[in-house]
């Protein structure tokens, strides 16, 4: 499956040799398991198994959680404090989806960031870029919809805004909204179509998940250093690289101990501290929250959506040339998804030849201020729609475009990179010196 | 540089919880009590708990309901199941389809919801509350003194001053820690309304304090098993961590040579 040259699975016994020549299963999981991977990888490599198991807690907490669960309206709300009260074990089940969806998304904005910064989006991994922004699209599509189900005053007024972004389409906003909610407003159908998407989109992205590692099992990992490895022989490959098991797999299960360590601690001692107060109070149409806030892992993109009100220039501009068509509240939902469609596009914007930020002395910093910037919309995204959080929201909101539209294209022409590595193990043994002759890897 | 800055990004985003952001009204002011339960370490008192079941009885209960707390529930604050059972026949009345009559409740009822004056359902509030917020949305307060909705209750209970004004027909009560200052209903608490069996002392402070800790059990009557659950978690998931990382510094040992610098 792998490009880079390495040992297959040869069956030895006949009963492997009948099961090969029929379903070569073994040796497809293998291939996976002992896939060449470079021995340079630090510790930002880990967030992959630790979103797996994420997917895997979610799933496996969601399928029993629905056990007891209840998709009505009248129901919702206090099917989740029988959870709560009754179910045994039910509030740890409770709170470990509650939390483990937080973990999902720190964890899947770190990967992202990873690959921002060292280029893995850059070919030839363009598709396991593409693929990874759809799963990221999903989870926020299956995350919302999930925080809908408790039927608290944030899920039932954070799914009004939402789906009314829908509505500020064009000509056919009203009829997709309502159609997306099953009604003229949010309602019972609204809350058991997204109790069954909630539960279908997880095995999509589980799919999805599986595409990724191909495509990138296809193409080999990326590396901190952004050089391929050598795959002009077999034993230059293995000078570059370590099987994934058993090096990798148990590096990777350390960091996810560790990063468990602290998950579980939020878990038992704060469990409310990421969630909002008022989703404890029942959904009432007839009330409207005070602020209504996104979870924080939305705050970023809402912060974007708010950034453009009708008196920016640029939107007036929009809405003058359409005849306004684009208004300002559509203007900003484009915003919105056009911010991940930037993120989306970084292969085709990025026109430098170095992968690695490492050796890219002027994109390092327009790097860091990107991730400042993130951090930036994520607080502006909580903060009330005034000023001076509407001014600062639209310059962070610019930054975020022009990082991907203009400095990505332009510093490709103008930087001049500094000098990279050879090869994988020249930066590996620059870093942990060569191995004895004596000490032999471990099988 | 990326990892130290992915390390301290994480870690502030772990400070930036969302109810930080919902800012309350300017000038509340949130008493930080000091409660048992509060932090890893901390457990229930139940002599307030159950002090505070006793004032909810005789007070709250008159307008606001409990309606997804379990009266069976109530044998964890340490009392017996013959207690639970007289307490419940004494106190409440529930409407029994079957009968299509009320009759006395028994513990396998919940406590009745009570919506008569439009008073809200006291069963989830100190978790619906966050008492602390910011610094500039950031959440920092509550990292350190947790959510505070428990803080919030006795001190929006404790914190009236005792003016009061008529807006459109109602009179609001002026209340330091209500958001906004003036709250509809009256100082429900009045220097030795209860009488306590243990012979605590019926301040309002100190009843604030009580009904504020018992209905943080009935939001989180689990709160002491979840604890119970972290610790094991985590001692476990440390010592794993401990374990797996001696395995893969061995693993490691053969590929990687002596550092240079």
């Amino acid at each position: 499956m792998s490009g880079i040259p390495h040992d297959h699975y040869e069956p030895k016994t006949n009963g492997e040799k009948w099961l090969n020549s029929r379903l070569p299963i073994v040796g497809l999981l293998y291939d996976t398991l002992m896939i060449p991977t470079p021995k340079n990888l630090n510790w930002m490599w880990i967030w992959g198994i630790v979103l797996t198991f994420c997917l895997a807690l979610q799933i496996i907490t969601g399928i029993v959680l629905v056990m007891h669960y209840t998709p009505h309206v009248d129901l919702a709300f206090a099917s989740i404090e029988h959870i709560m009260r009754n179910v045994n074990g039910g509030y740890m089940l409770r709170y470990l989806h509650m939390n483990g969806a937080s973990l999902f998304f720190v964890a899947v904005y770190i990967h992202i960031f990873r690959g921002l910064f060292y280029g893995s989006y850059k070919a030839p991994r363009e598709i396991t870029w593409i693929i990874g922004m759809l799963i990221y699209l999903m989870m926020m599509g299956t995350a919302f919809m999930g925080y809908v189900l408790p039927w608290g005053q944030m899920s039932f007024w954070g799914a009004t805004v939402i789906t009314g972004l829908f509505g500020a389409i064009p000509f056919v906003g009203d009829a997709i909204q309502t159609w997306l909610l099953g009604g003229p407003a949010v309602d019972n159908a609204t809350l058991n179509r997204f109790f069954s998407l909630h539960y279908l989109l997880p095995f999509v992205i589980a799919a999805l998940v599986i595409v990724h590692i191909w495509a990138f099992h296809t193409t080999g990992n990326n590396n901190p250093t952004g050089v391929e490895v050598r795959r002009t022989s077999k034993a230059d490959a293995e000078k570059d690289t370590l099987p994934f098991w058993p090096y990798f797999v148990i590096k990777d299960l350390f960091a996810l101990a560790v990063i468990l360590v602290v998950f579980w601690a939020v878990v038992g001692f704060m469990p409310n501290y990421l969630g909002h107060p008022d989703n404890y109070i029942e959904a009432n149409p007839l009330v409207t929250p005070a602020h209504i806030v996104p979870e924080w892992y939305f705050l970023p993109f809402y912060a974007i959506l708010r950034a453009f009100t009708g008196e920016v220039w640029v939107v007036q501009f929009a809405s003058f040339i359409t005849g306004g068509i684009i208004d300002a509240k559509f203007f900003g939902v484009i915003a919105m998804f056009g911010a991940i469609l930037a993120m989306a596009l970084a292969p085709w914007l990025d026109t430098s030849s170095v992968r690695s930020g490492k050796y890219r002395p002027m994109f390092k910093w327009w790097f860091y201020l990107l991730i400042v910037d993130f951090f930036a919309l994520m607080w502006l995204g909580a903060m009330p729609a005034e000023e001076p959080y509407a001014t600062f929201s639209l310059i962070a909101s610019a930054y975020w475009f022009a990082y991907f539209f203009v400095i990505l294209p332009i510093l490709g022409v103008i930087e001049k990179p500094l000098a990279q590595p050879e090869t994988i193990e020249e930066d590996f043994n620059a870093h942990y010196g060569k191995a004895d002759a004596e000490a032999t890897p471990a099988e | 540089m990326f990892k130290k800055l992915a390390i301290g990004a994480a870690f502030a985003l772990a400070l930036t919880p969302a109810a930080s952001f919902a800012a309350g009204g300017g000038e509340q002011h949130i008493e930080d009590f000091s409660f048992s339960f509060e932090g890893p370490f901390g457990t229930w008192d139940k002599n307030q708990l159950q002090r505070g079941l006793q004032v909810y009885t005789e007070v709250c209960a008159a307008c606001h309901g409990l309606q997804y707390v379990p009266l069976r529930d109530l044998e964890a604050l340490g009392y017996s199941e013959e207690e639970v059972i007289a307490y419940s026949a004494e106190n409440f009345e529930v409407f029994d389809p079957e009968l299509d009559d009320f009759r006395p409740a028994i513990p396998t009822d919940h406590f009745p919801a009570n919506t008569g004056v439009g008073a809200p359902d006291l069963s989830l509030m100190a978790k619906a509350r966050a008492g602390f917020h910011g610094p500039y949305g950031l959440g920092i307060n509550q990292f350190f003194k947790g959510m505070g909705g428990a803080e919030y209750i006795a001190s929006l209970l404790d914190g009236y001053t005792g003016e009061e004004k008529e807006e459109a027909g109602t009179i609001l009560y002026e209340n330091k820690a209500f958001p906004g200052g003036w709250i509809s209903m009256g100082p429900p608490l009045s220097e030795d309304q209860v009488e306590f069996a243990d012979g605590h002392p019926a301040t309002v402070e100190a009843m604030s304090e009580d009904i504020a800790a018992f209905l943080m059990w009935t939001a989180e009557p689990k709160m002491m098993e979840r604890k119970y659950s972290g610790f094991v978690g985590v001692i476990f998931l440390s010592v794993l961590s401990v374990l797996l990382y001696l395995v893969n510094k061995r693993l490691w040992a053969g590929v990687k040579g002596k550092r240079q610098h």
